[in-house]
């Protein structure tokens, strides 16, 4: 069905076609549409779903882990303070091997309050054992909540799911939208150790020095096995719905001298600043990352890269500037901090970084001349 | 008889702002109301404690502020232990400022609960002040565990299914002392009250109704009627305990001798449009079980 | 690429309004990108949305510098707001007034919004409903077809009294 609708409405459609049983729903801007959309669908029925107006984010990871668990397929939402709340349970969703799914609405922390789109909120918990993908339109907010789940119930990960959008940039912009029926794209959710009354066994109990470290593996093995998976979840919703995604979204990139790369929205104002550039005789070429954990190969080539951060780890520097450094030793980066705190980035000023890149350096912009 | 009565309390109150009028309440905000006397009883030596809440925003967008005492912004569920580790450093500093947390319902009853009974379990000497508009007001009016039943919000569209929290009888089980409830419909009474709060030694808690005209979807000119009707039909009852013993405010005194009917308040919200009779009875019987509770417990049985 | 921008105050349906006229030009087969700014989105606060509406898809997500139209939907906002900031000589603005208004080096195309929801009674917690009558307006200018206008409205509202106010707007401007 075609309509339009906002990235957190088309979030919440994904998740009414996707049939969690429970749904765990703390309100924080700009996520709360997400599950204010999710409450009327159940109020009309056209969800089944138990809904569980937590007090908090750190309760609505814990309702989530409690109702997962025992075998059921579970969602929740949040930004920026509620997901950084929520830290010490999405350490424990990962550990715990439960394939939830939870929008997350980028946006920076305070103090100041603000709420606009930064993606530190995501960066800051890529350690956790959570896969994490960054979206930049609606269809493609709507598209990758529906493969989030087929890729954490796959026996081979039991890893929950991240799905980031820009706050406001993408939560609150309408667009146009294809819903579709999964039908069995989605096919009932088994967990290997839900809870079995009939083999009861204590979860997650004291684990000791000799054992600890065994399953700590066990989670980076699933990350490593996530490639494969999310590889072939794509390439059947494609199959199925017409519509593909891979690791990246590439724009002009095969004869490109220099890439533009980015996470989210940014990657799409990005496509303009390389039609721009190319009409000066500057062959650029827009590379926007979607998978940021898993961490993909990128074929990144000789090019001069201009690589922007819409977050940072302080003290060492922007977090995808670094991820490509430390994999690519050779890499030419143009590290350049943009859009923190919903920093207006225009495709001009996308336009610029390129124009005046100086390799190897860190620029922020609005900071530095 | 003065057919103004309040007019000669009124002027007891000092007439210094320390809210000035260039926050960015919404019109007819009955927070900001109560705001302006908790500050006018406190006077310029006091720290506000704002976890996020509408009051975060009231201050206005950096460089400016609308407050005329320091006001520290914190993380949502932490304003009480904040406000704990505030006023043990004015102690230490043998400072007498206030600290007064002003927090909103979901800051307080959910989310903030736990910081809370913390706080006055461990008898942090503060003020701490829930300005209770029955929903998540800052983020758009979701429900939280202060709106009433029956209550629509954007998370709760066809009418809240549970009841109210109980916050005052939680409260109470920390034997504080002292604990009052106040609406800015009743201006005078919430000033005294601060007033009371602050000059007690130890941890105070106020519960202040706040009408709010987005959430309860009323125009903005009749939020501080409606909050005359929360107290006149019984739905908000006006009280002071200090030290554990109670007392039922005089608007409240009156309202008990014979109350407006429930439906006289509900029927001014868009918020309880479409509410199930079901719903008003549980709101009836609550405010009876309420009222019965407190007489009992003022007149010394229980 | 046509773009709009919309001053209003909150609780006066600004951003609802951005949302119909993209669902309008959707319904014309376009692409339409609708945006609210949330400054502080306070019941009376001055809130400004944006509407881009293209043939291409729009990969553009920063904020409207130089708008085609502006509409004013509450014209006591342009006291404190320069609703003309960014606007090209010759651009258009679309203020809901009862009187003609004069602003230089711009076309100013003036309608009594207010008084076409207050004769059909659209009116809610007190305030006149201005969203839907705009695009009316909208039609009657020519940015989105009147079919699409209309059924826009009834795709977010079930009150005919949207319809009727719309219909009334329509024919009222005078473009």
């Amino acid at each position: 069905m075609l309509m339009v609708a906002t990235g957190n409405k088309a979030v919440a459609a994904a998740v009414k076609e996707a049939k969690p049983s429970v749904v765990a729903a703390y309100p924080i801007t700009p996520q709360s549409e997400v599950v204010e959309q999710i409450a009327e669908y159940v109020m009309s029925g056209e969800m089944q779903a138990r809904y569980i107006p937590v007090e908090s984010e750190h309760s609505a990871m814990t309702a989530c882990i409690g109702a997962s668990v025992t075998g059921v397929r579970t969602f929740t939402a949040t930004s920026s303070h509620g997901l950084l709340y929520m830290h010490e349970m999405l350490h424990w969703a990962a550990g715990a091997r439960l394939p939830i799914v939870m929008a997350n609405i980028n946006r920076a922390l305070g103090p100041g309050w603000n709420v606009w789109a930064e993606h530190t909120d995501a960066y800051s918990q890529r350690d956790s054992g959570w896969l994490q993908f960054f979206v930049a339109d609606v269809q493609e907010a709507y598209d990758t909540t529906l493969m989030a789940f087929r890729i954490a119930e796959n026996t081979g990960i039991l890893l929950p799911v991240m799905v980031n959008l820009d706050g406001f940039l993408l939560s609150h912009i309408m667009q146009s939208l294809e819903t579709v029926d999964p039908g069995d794209y989605l096919p009932p959710m088994v967990l290997p150790h839900a809870i079995d009354i009939d083999h009861p066994a204590s979860y997650g109990t004291l684990t000791g020095p000799r054992d600890h470290f065994k399953f700590r593996w066990e989670i980076e093995r699933a990350m490593r096995n996530s490639p494969a998976v999310i590889r072939d979840a794509e390439e059947e919703f494609s199959r199925r719905f017409g519509r593909s995604y891979g690791p990246t979204e590439e724009y002009l990139c095969e004869d490109a001298d220099i890439l533009i790369l980015s996470l989210g929205t940014l990657g799409r104002e990005a496509e303009v600043s390389v039609d721009i550039l190319r009409k000066e005789g500057i062959k650029a070429g827009s590379m926007r990352i979607r998978w940021f954990r898993p961490f993909p190969d990128l074929d990144l080539g000789n090019r001069d890269l201009v690589v922007i951060d819409r977050g940072y780890s302080f003290g060492f520097g922007g977090v995808l500037a670094d991820s490509i450094r430390s994999r690519y030793r050779d890499a030419q980066i143009y590290s350049v901090i943009a859009g923190l705190g919903g920093q207006e980035v225009t495709y001009d000023d996308i336009a610029s970084f390129v124009r005046e890149r100086k390799m190897g350096d860190e620029y922020w912009f609005g900071v530095d001349a | 008889m003065n057919d103004r009565p309040d007019r000669d309390c009124m002027s007891e109150i000092p007439k210094t702002e320390y809210l000035e009028k260039t926050t960015t309440a919404c019109a007819g905000c009955t927070s900001s109301l109560a705001l302006r006397y908790v500050l006018k009883a406190a006077g310029p030596d006091t720290v506000l404690v704002v976890p996020a809440c509408c009051t975060s925003i009231l201050q206005g967008i950096y460089p400016h502020t609308a407050f005329n005492v320091p006001v520290y912004n914190i993380a949502f569920a932490a304003a009480a232990a904040c406000a704990s580790g505030m006023s043990e450093a004015f102690a230490s500093m043998g400072k007498k400022t206030n600290v007064i947390v002003y927090a909103g319902d979901g800051g307080t009853v959910d989310i903030g609960i736990q910081a809370l009974s913390g706080a006055l379990e461990r008898g942090t000497d503060f003020l701490y002040i829930c300005y209770d508009n029955e929903a998540y007001g800052n983020t758009g009016m979701q429900r939280s565990g202060a709106t009433p039943i029956g209550a629509r919000t954007t998370t709760t569209p066809g009418g809240k299914t549970d009841a109210k929290k109980d916050l005052d009888r939680i409260i109470a089980a920390h034997n504080i002392p002292y604990q009052a409830t106040a609406t800015p419909a009743y201006p005078k009474d919430l000033y005294e009250k601060v007033k009371t709060a602050l000059a007690t030694p130890g941890p105070s808690f106020m519960h202040i109704l706040v009408p709010c005209p987005p959430g309860w979807r009323i125009p903005s000119d009749m939020s501080v009627t409606v909050g005359k009707m929360a107290v006149k039909t019984g739905s908000f009852v006006l009280w002071e305990r200090k030290f554990g013993e109670l007392t039922i405010s005089s608007p409240s005194k009156t309202a008990m001798m014979r109350r407006a009917p429930l439906r006289e308040y509900l029927s001014l919200q868009g918020r309880f449009k479409g509410i199930s009779d079901r719903a008003v009875n549980e709101l009836e019987q609550s405010i009876e079980k309420n009222i019965s509770l407190l007489a009992k417990e003022e007149a010394g049985e229980c | 690429m046509f773009e709009i921008r919309i001053h209003s105050r909150g609780g006066q349906g600004g951003v609802t309004a951005a949302s119909l006229i993209a669902t309008a030009a959707f319904l014309d087969k376009k692409h339409a990108t609708a945006a609210p700014f949330y400054g502080a989105e306070r019941r009376g606060a001055p809130v400004t949305s944006f509407v881009r509406i293209d043939c291409e898809p729009i990969k553009i997500y920063s904020q409207i510098r130089s708008p085609d139209l502006v509409i004013v939907l509450d014209a006591s906002i342009m006291e404190t707001v320069d609703v003309l900031q960014g606007m090209q000589p010759g651009g258009t603005v679309l203020i809901n007034s009862p009187h003609p208004v004069d602003l230089p080096g711009v076309n100013v195309l003036t309608i009594d919004l207010t008084g076409v929801a207050l004769a059909v009674d659209l009116v809610v917690s007190g305030s006149p409903i201005l969203n839907t009558p705009v695009l009316g307006a909208l039609a009657k200018m020519g940015v989105i077809s009147r079919d699409s206008a209309e059924n826009a409205i009834r795709s977010m509202f079930a009150d005919e009294r949207n319809i009727r106010a719309a219909e009334a707007a329509y024919t009222e401007l005078v473009v």
